[in-house]
Parts: C-alpha cells; sequence; structure tokens
C-alpha cells in the first residue's frame, strides 16, 4: 500500500499516523509539507492527521483546508484514491467540502480525551469492513470541536446512505445524532473524531484501531 | 552614559530602587559595582537578574547542600533543566532523559488561563532548549478551599490553561496532583514538569562562546506583555494583585509547536553554539546566563529585535516576557542555513548582536549605548543571603486518638472528599495519549510513557504532602522523595532522578525560611539515601497574602517533587488495578504501628490535624522497595499501589474501583490499622500470597495477607461494606457536582 501523510504547521498526530500505517500495514508512508502543490503518483491512502494546523485559529481546519495541498487532495479524492481524516484531519475535511457537516465546539464546552466506546455503522466501506456489524470498538477522542453539526436533511440523507460510519455509543460532545465518524458518499473519504493510530497494539491498551489500517490495506490488494 | 540615552534622563531616586524591588543596601552594591549611577535601563536589569526569582538570592546556599551527582547524571542543576541517562534508543544510540519542574503560581492567581498556559510553556522550552523532543507533562496544582468564592473560577482556568497549550503543543499530560486547603487560598501553587528525551551527543547547553559569533533571536516578536513578571513572582499579594494582570503574559502555543520543530531541526545540524530560551527576565536573562556561563561578553543591537508593538524603548524590550522566544549563539557562517530553517516554520529569525571579549552586557538603541554593565555583579556575583531561620518546632504527639464507629463509611467519606475525589475531571481535559507512546494513562501511581521505538518506559511521578511538611518539614521533605520512589517501584521503575520545585512564603520571615531549611534537609538525606539526586528545580518564594486585617497568610510549605524512573521492559510493567478474583491482598512494608497523627482521616473525619506525621525510615524503604521491585520483575504479582493519603483502607479502594473488582478483607476494628499513614508500605495482589509472604519475609520485611479480591463491593469483616458502585459515585461527585452543579 502507497500512503502518504500530511503535515501542516500545528499537526501533532503526523507521527502518530505515519507510525500505525508503518506498523499495521508494513509500509512507511510517505510524509508531505503542507506547501507541496502536487501528490506522489499511484497513492492509495492520504492520512489528513489530528493536531492544531494553524493553532486552530479563526476555526478549527479553516485555514489548512485552504493550503496547496489540500487542493491535490480534493482531485485525488474525485479520482477514487482514499482520504482518511482524523480529528483536526476530520475538520479540514468538512471545511476542504469533501465531506457533509461541520464540527463545533464541544456541548460540555471543555476538551475531553477518553477512550470512548464506538457503534461501528457501515461495515461496507473500504475503512470499516473488517469490523462486525453492530460491533462496539474502544478507541480514544481527544478534542475541544467534536460536536457534529449538519441540518436534518442532510443528517437523513446520510444516514440513509449509510455515511455514517461510527457513532458513539454514550454522547460526549453533543453530536448530531452521536456521530463520530462520517463517509462521502463514494466511500472513499472517512473523517472521524477518534484516533484509531492511538489503539494500534495492546500496550496502548487495545487494537480496535489496527483493524481500520488492515482494513485499507486489504482493500488495496483487493483492487490490484 | 545616562547622557547618551535617547529616553527622557530619569534620575534614579529612592523610589524608583523601591518600585524596582531593590532594597536600599542593594541598590549600593549596584553603584559599588558601576562605580557609578546606573540609568534606568541598567536599573531595570539589575532588579529583575537580583529578583528572588532569577537570582535565587535567599534560596542558594541551602540548595548547594542536595545531592545532584550520581552515575545516571549527565547534567545537573544550573542549566535550563537536568539531564540523566537512560540508556539505549531504538537505534542503539544512547539517550537521555532531560527534565524540570518549575512554578507558575503569582501568574496564575491573576490569570489562571494564561498564567497555567505560559507555565506549561516555559518549561517545555527549558527542555527542548537542551536538544530533547518533549515527551509527556506533569502538574502539581494546589488551590485553597473549594467554597472560597474565586476557587472555582481558578481550577476551571488552570486546568483549561494547562490543557489548552499541552494539548496543542502536542505533548502528552500523563499525570499529576491536586491538593485543596485553605492555606492557598490567597496563593495557589501551578507547578508544572516537562520530560524530553534526546541523543547523549545532541545534549545543547547554554554557555556562549566564540568573539564575533553571531547572536540570534527566534521565535515570537517582542511586546508589552510581562514586563517585571520575575519582580512580581519576587513579591508577595497586598490587596491590589488584581492590578498586576498586565504583568501576566500571553501563550502562543501554536508558535511554540512550530518552535519545538524548527529547533530540533537545527539542532540535527552543528550550527548551533549555544542556546537558551527567554523565560522569566527575557531577553534579560537569557542574555546575560549565556554570556556570563561563557565567561563572555556580548553587545546587543535592540534595533534589530523583533517587535510586535511600535516604539518600545530600550527598558521595555529587555525587561518584556513575551513567550514563545529563545536566544542562540551560532557558528561562523551558519546565519543563511539557519534562518532558512525558520522561515520555513514561518518564525521570526534576526541576527541581534555578537559575543564579545568585554565581560560586559553592552546594548545599543537608536545609535546609542543604553547600558553598559559588567557581567560579573549581574550574575555570579549577584546576591545570596543567609537568612536566619527557627526550626520548625516539633508537633505534640497525638492524643485522644478516636476510634472509627463504622469502616465503610468513613472510607466512603474518604473517597468523596476533595482530598481524594477522582481527578479524572481534571485530566480528561488533557490529551494524555498523543504521541501514541503513552503506556499508563493518569489515575495510577505514575505516568509511563514508551520511549519511542523500543520496548522501555519512563515513568514520571509528582508528589508532596503539604500537611506533613507543615508539621515537621523535615519529614515531610522525606516523605515527599520517598512518595516518588514508591511511585516509581509500583509501576516497575527503577527510579533514577528528581526535579524540585520549592514553594514557600517570605523568606525574610525566620519561620518560613526555617520550613525551607527543615524541608531542605529532609529531601536531601531522602535523595542520598535512595540514590534519587535532584538534577533541576526551581525555588518560588514569598507565596502569601497579606490580607485586609494585615496579617501575612503563607502557604503551607510545599517541596513539590517530581521524578522519573525507567522501566527496562514494559512487558513487567504493572498497574494498580486488580486483575481478577480470588487472589490475596497483601500489604508489605512498614513498621506494624498505625499511625493517625497528621493522617487525612484524621482531618476529614474528625477536624483534627494533630500529631506528627509518620516518619520515614530510609533503611526500611529501600528493603520494601527492594521486595517490591523483585516481585514485579519475577511476576509473582498482578497489581501493585502503594499507601498514601487515607492510609490502606483508601489504597485498596483505589485498586478496586480502578478494576470493578471488589475485596473481602480482614476484620480487623481499627482505625489506625485502616486509616493510619505509615510509609513504605505498598499493597499487592497475588495468586500465590504465600509465595509473597516468604519473599518478604526473605528480605526481613512486614507482609501479612489483609483479604482476597471478588465482590462488587469493599467489605471490612464485620465492620461495614460498600458498594464499588456507590464508592464510584462518591468518588466521582465532588468535581461533577461543583463544576457542572
Amino acid at each position: 500500500m502507497k500512503s502518504a501523510v500530511i503535515t501542516f504547521p500545528g499537526s501533532n498526530c503526523d507521527r502518530d499516523l505515519a507510525v500505525a500505517i508503518e506498523r499495521v500495514t508494513g509500509h512507511a508512508p510517505i510524509r508531505l509539507w503542507h506547501g507541496e502543490q502536487t501528490l506522489p503518483e499511484g497513492l492509495d491512502l492520504i492520512g489528513v492527521p489530528g493536531g492544531f494546523s494553524y493553532g486552530d485559529y479563526l476555526r478549527s481546519g479553516a485555514m489548512a483546508a485552504r493550503s496547496p495541498v489540500v487542493g491535490a487532495v480534493v482531485e485525488a479524492a474525485a479520482r477514487g484514491v482514499a482520504v482518511l481524516g482524523i480529528c483536526n484531519g476530520f475538520q479540514i475535511l468538512t471545511e476542504a467540502g469533501l465531506l457533509p457537516g461541520a464540527l463545533m465546539r464541544n456541548a460540555g464546552i471543555r476538551f475531553v480525551c477518553r477512550t470512548v466506546a464506538l457503534k461501528v455503522e457501515n461495515t461496507a466501506s473500504r475503512f470499516t469492513k473488517l469490523y462486525q456489524p453492530g460491533e462496539t470498538i474502544h478507541i480514544p477522542v481527544a478534542h475541544h470541536d467534536g460536536n457534529y453539526f449538519a441540518d436534518d436533511a442532510t443528517l437523513d440523507r446520510i444516514e440513509g446512505d449509510g455515511q455514517v460510519a461510527f457513532r458513539y455509543a454514550d454522547g460526549i460532545n453533543g453530536s448530531a445524532r452521536d456521530i463520530a465518524g462520517v463517509l462521502n458518499a463514494k466511500g472513499n473519504v472517512l473523517g472521524m473524531m477518534p484516533h484509531p493510530e492511538r489503539m494500534v497494539e495492546p500496550l496502548q491498551g487495545g487494537t480496535d484501531g489496527a483493524r481500520l489500517f488492515e482494513a485499507l490495506a486489504q482493500s488495496v490488494l483487493e483492487r490490484a | 552614559m545616562s547622557d547618551t540615552q535617547t529616553a527622557p534622563v530619569a534620575t534614579i531616586t529612592p523610589q524608583i530602587v523601591a518600585e524596582h524591588g531593590l532594597k536600599p543596601d542593594e541598590y549600593e552594591r549596584i553603584l559599588a559595582a558601576l562605580g557609578r549611577e546606573p540609568n534606568l535601563v541598567e536599573l531595570g536589569i539589575f532588579s529583575v537578574m537580583w529578583s528572588e526569582h532569577c537570582s535565587y538570592k535567599s534560596s542558594r546556599i541551602h540548595l548547594k547542600t542536595l545531592p545532584t551527582t550520581g552515575p545516571q547524571v549527565i547534567c545537573g542543576p544550573g542549566e535550563n533543566a537536568g539531564v540523566v541517562d537512560i540508556g539505549p534508543g531504538a537505534d542503539g544510540k544512547p539517550l537521555a532523559a532531560i527534565f524540570k519542574m518549575e512554578s507558575h503560581n503569582h501568574p496564575s492567581y491573576i490569570e489562571p488561563y494564561q498564567g497555567a498556559a505560559t507555565g506549561v510553556g516555559g518549561i517545555l522550552r527549558d527542555v527542548f532548549t537542551m536538544g530533547a523532543r518533549p515527551v509527556a507533562l506533569m502538574n502539581a496544582l494546589r488551590f485553597g478551599r473549594p467554597d472560597h468564592p474565586k476557587m472555582k473560577h481558578l481550577v476551571q482556568g488552570v486546568v483549561a490553561g494547562i490543557g489548552g497549550y499541552g494539548n496543542c503543543v502536542g505533548v502528552p499530560t500523563v499525570g499529576g496532583e491536586t491538593n485543596f486547603d485553605p492555606a492557598y487560598d490567597g496563593n495557589i501553587l501551578v507547578n508544572a514538569m516537562a520530560v524530553g528525551i534526546a541523543e547523549q551527543d545532541k545534549i545543547f547547553y547554554s554557555a556562549a562562546s566564540g568573539a564575533g559569533n553571531s547572536i540570534v533571536y527566534v521565535g515570537s516578536k517582542t511586546g508589552r506583555d510581562g514586563i517585571h513578571g520575575a519582580t512580581m513572582a519576587s513579591a508577595e499579594f497586598g490587596e491590589d494583585s488584581e492590578e498586576k494582570r498586565p504583568t501576566v503574559q500571553v501563550g502562543d502555543p501554536f508558535t511554540e509547536k512550530l518552535l519545538i520543530e524548527a529547533c530540533l531541526e537545527l539542532m540535527a545540524s552543528d550550527a548551533i553554539v549555544a542556546i537558551q530560551d527567554m523565560g522569566a527576565a527575557g531577553l534579560t536573562s537569557s542574555s546575560v546566563e549565556m554570556a556570563s556561563k561563557g565567561g563572555v561578553g556580548i553587545e546587543l543591537n535592540l534595533d534589530n529585535v523583533p517587535q510586535r508593538e511600535t516604539n518600545m524603548t530600550a527598558y521595555e524590550m529587555m525587561l518584556s516576557e513575551s513567550q514563545e522566544r529563545m536566544l542562540m549563539v551560532l557558528k561562523p557562517g551558519r546565519e543563511d542555513f539557519a534562518e532558512a530553517i525558520f522561515r520555513k516554520w514561518e518564525l521570526d529569525f534576526a541576527v541581534i548582536g555578537h559575543v564579545t571579549e568585554s565581560g560586559h552586557m553592552v546594548l545599543k538603541h537608536k545609535g546609542e549605548t543604553v547600558c553598559d554593565i559588567p557581567l560579573g555583579p549581574l550574575a555570579d556575583d549577584a546576591p545570596a543571603y543567609n537568612r536566619p531561620y527557627v526550626t520548625t518546632p516539633l508537633p505534640a504527639p497525638l492524643t485522644d486518638v478516636p476510634e472509627s464507629a463504622d469502616l465503610a463509611a468513613d472510607l466512603t467519606a474518604l473517597m468523596a472528599s476533595p482530598a481524594l475525589a477522582s481527578r479524572s475531571w481534571i485530566w480528561q481535559q488533557y490529551d494524555h495519549m498523543v504521541m501514541a507512546d503513552t503506556v499508563q494513562i493518569p489515575g495510577g501511581d505514575a505516568g509511563v510513557v514508551r520511549i519511542h521505538g523500543t520496548n522501555r518506559g519512563l515513568a514520571i511521578t509528582t508528589d508532596c504532602t503539604p500537611r506533613y511538611c507543615f508539621a515537621d518539614p523535615f519529614e515531610g521533605g522525606k516523605q515527599a522523595i520517598a512518595e516518588c520512589y514508591r511511585n516509581l517501584i509500583s509501576v516497575g521503575a527503577r527510579p533514577l532522578a528528581t526535579t524540585d520545585c520549592m514553594n514557600f512564603g517570605n523568606p525574610e520571615r525566620p519561620e518560613i525560611m526555617g520550613q525551607f531549611v527543615g524541608c531542605i534537609e529532609g529531601m536531601g538525606e531522602a535523595c542520598k539515601a535512595l540514590d534519587m539526586p535532584i538534577v533541576s528545580g526551581n525555588v518560588s518564594l514569598y507565596n502569601e497574602t497579606t490580607g485586609p486585617d494585615g496579617i501575612a497568610r503563607a502557604i503551607l510549605p510545599t517541596p513539590a517533587i517530581g521524578a522519573i524512573g525507567l522501566i527496562e521492559d514494559l512487558s513487567t510493567m504493572t498497574t494498580l488495578a486488580f486483575k481478577s478474583a480470588g487472589e490475596a491482598i497483601i500489604l508489605i512494608g512498614g513498621s506494624g504501628s498505625d499511625e493517625l497523627g497528621q493522617s487525612l482521616w484524621l482531618d476529614v473525619m474528625h477536624g483534627r490535624r494533630e500529631g506528627a506525621p509518620p516518619q520515614v525510615d530510609l533503611d526500611a524503604e529501600l528493603a520494601a522497595g527492594g521486595v517490591i521491585a523483585g516481585l514485579i520483575a519475577n511476576g509473582s504479582v498482578s497489581a501493585v499501589h502503594d499507601c498514601a493519603d487515607g492510609g490502606l483502607a483508601v489504597a485498596v479502594a483505589e485498586m478496586a474501583l480502578a478494576s470493578n473488582i471488589g475485596a473481602a478483607l480482614d476484620h480487623v476494628r481499627n482505625a489506625g490499622f485502616w486509616f493510619g499513614e505509615g510509609q513504605g508500605r505498598y499493597v499487592v495482589t497475588a495468586a500465590n500470597g504465600d509465595a509473597v509472604l516468604a519473599a518478604a519475609k526473605d528480605a526481613n520485611v512486614n507482609a501479612r495477607i489483609i483479604g482476597q479480591t471478588g465482590g462488587d463491593a469493599i467489605v471490612f469483616g464485620k465492620g461495614g461494606a460498600v458498594s464499588l458502585s456507590e464508592l464510584r459515585e462518591r468518588n466521582l461527585a465532588f468535581f461533577r457536582d461543583w463544576m457542572e452543579g
């Protein structure tokens, strides 16, 4: 699997994501600087990591979404390349228009970091196909702006189209319908607030995040 | 000199001297050092360099008595942080842990969010200045009584500030401690600790050298914020403390993150001669320290300092405490190479001066020389006082010891009290998992982070029991070190070294100075015995407030200790949670006497803070620690937790709550047994309890089985029971009701 992980000024989970992808798939991702205008050829996966790109100034993800590399990511997504946005990466992908909805300040106002239970709602996508239908998995969250919002019509539509990938088992941040992760209509772009890259080996407290990266690697092999 | 100043010439009056926090005799020393009157810039520079915060003038002679060396120590106190050997990294190269704890007390009381946030920012810079990538943050917080009208606001602000900064820079906050006591009503304590890891051949120091080498300023621009912060932090609060808000700096963790990455990128090259962060007293202390450590001189042209505001004077630039700034000396010809890195990270970079051989600090501004001071008197020859002190009288022994009417009810009340209530409300606001190497999260005995790419870990803890230190500074000082030792041992680590953050009242009062001296003596004795040298630290004095009644109220003596230990094989790491039902619960260590003096139980249940605090027997401490380390190494124990506040019963309850497995305890109807705070004790669980007892007996360490794991309650034989669900609810209620009620 050929993958890349982007670093924006203020990204702080870029190394974690690259390490997790390499650990699970055996392939070290290319590290990309935000100023790049073009992407390496033949990418199977683009990782948009967590952190505080541009210090969350203006709005979380808003400035990073306008950086040169994200223009190239939008084009790659249109060609069907898998794009995974985690936490701040999810915020960037919604700001870039690749995913529906927006992430607002947590309903409790405070930052929240803890391992939460997630219900896997879609087990058909290339990201989630190794999870069992109805399965509950445990993955950490760490965010201040994870309160997912979209209007009711959008929510009804994405629910109906199977675009809701993960739902919090217990509401933690006020998200509409407890949505924790969303796919685009084509199913090749996933944004999620929880951090699967922090749960890929037993010492971290569990391996529920590893199956997401395994699924991506498997999808590449199947399509080859 | 002053006639060449472009700013209006200020005549230095006694009032101006006093406003700079300088005593008349200190001003006489300045006159003698210069051989003339200082101008205002020079006076300002002397005032910050001779402030308690920068000069350690009341504490230096006592700090020198602490043990600071050992085979594990690469660099002890005197640099930005302490450096210890932690063995090979992923690629086999030898690594060092670089760490320090520092106070940000005064600013945090005035503006809690920014005060705490910039405390985190400052301690991170101390660590990455030396070449380390920061890998963990910790903190030690002391607040006043929860029903104090300001306290909820202060707790919310401090916690949000610590999280806001650490979360953004992407360094996990893996633990800490929080106390509440009315003695902190007017002076809260915010002590932050940072730990970083560097390759041993890539450690950077601050001594400038090489006449003609460029002095480079990087990071954020200089503004008017924080002017005289160090002087503020060196005085007690009066009723006007609110007016000091403009002296609190404002932090920008985003810039700090860029600064970390840019500095580490430059440090991978060989371009740097010396580097120093601009902390308290900003450009003044960083340039003075670099020049005086290197035994050289320094000349700066302040016109080249990146400035955020217009028309800044030399005085303002030199005393500003704007955040996220560094000063470095580069090798000749490496300026362009270094500048390209900082431009890539969108940071300011400016050559602002050069190293000289003059032994003086010379400042130019708008074509004029605005300062020319010999460096000796500013730093090495700064005042040092042997202040008079009185040894704290020993407390009267505890008499009229009450008995518990209901052990389970007492335990529940203790676990519900602010002293022991769950801190998850706090640490869930900190990203404790970023970097993906956190292998033991907050809530255990120590935070543990894996050394990246290896199977080894660093265990980190912060500890101090101020009520013990108040009752008996010497024993309290010992206990703070010993408690760190126990917490590191409990997770399976070998204790390595410590950092101290000494928080006390006004040292000009002999009884306060006596507390300081007593704590230092106790700490020193324990550090020696337990082989945990102190490699870095910070002193915060004048933590007291004069109320409307004219009476000065000092904080409890609080020598907060941070310590690190090494886990050689993370597969042997232990946690405090019970692992399965049906295992023996065993108490190991201690003298067998039931010490209720200064115990939390006596305080919470009976409102009495009396008696002598428990004594720390350092030989027994080492023996018990050795037994636990051996049991962990050979896999004989499944859970380990030390006995601390609240004693044995609380230790068992914390182990049960962490696992949701209950405990059936032997019938011992004795408050001292369950709630006494005798030192050097651990609770362990084991499938084979007899083997554990035998190992303890071999080492001549007390051990007894006190019950068995299982069920969904803590059952004290016939002494009552409490369900885990009720205990958990009561344990969580304090913060939830206080903050969200």
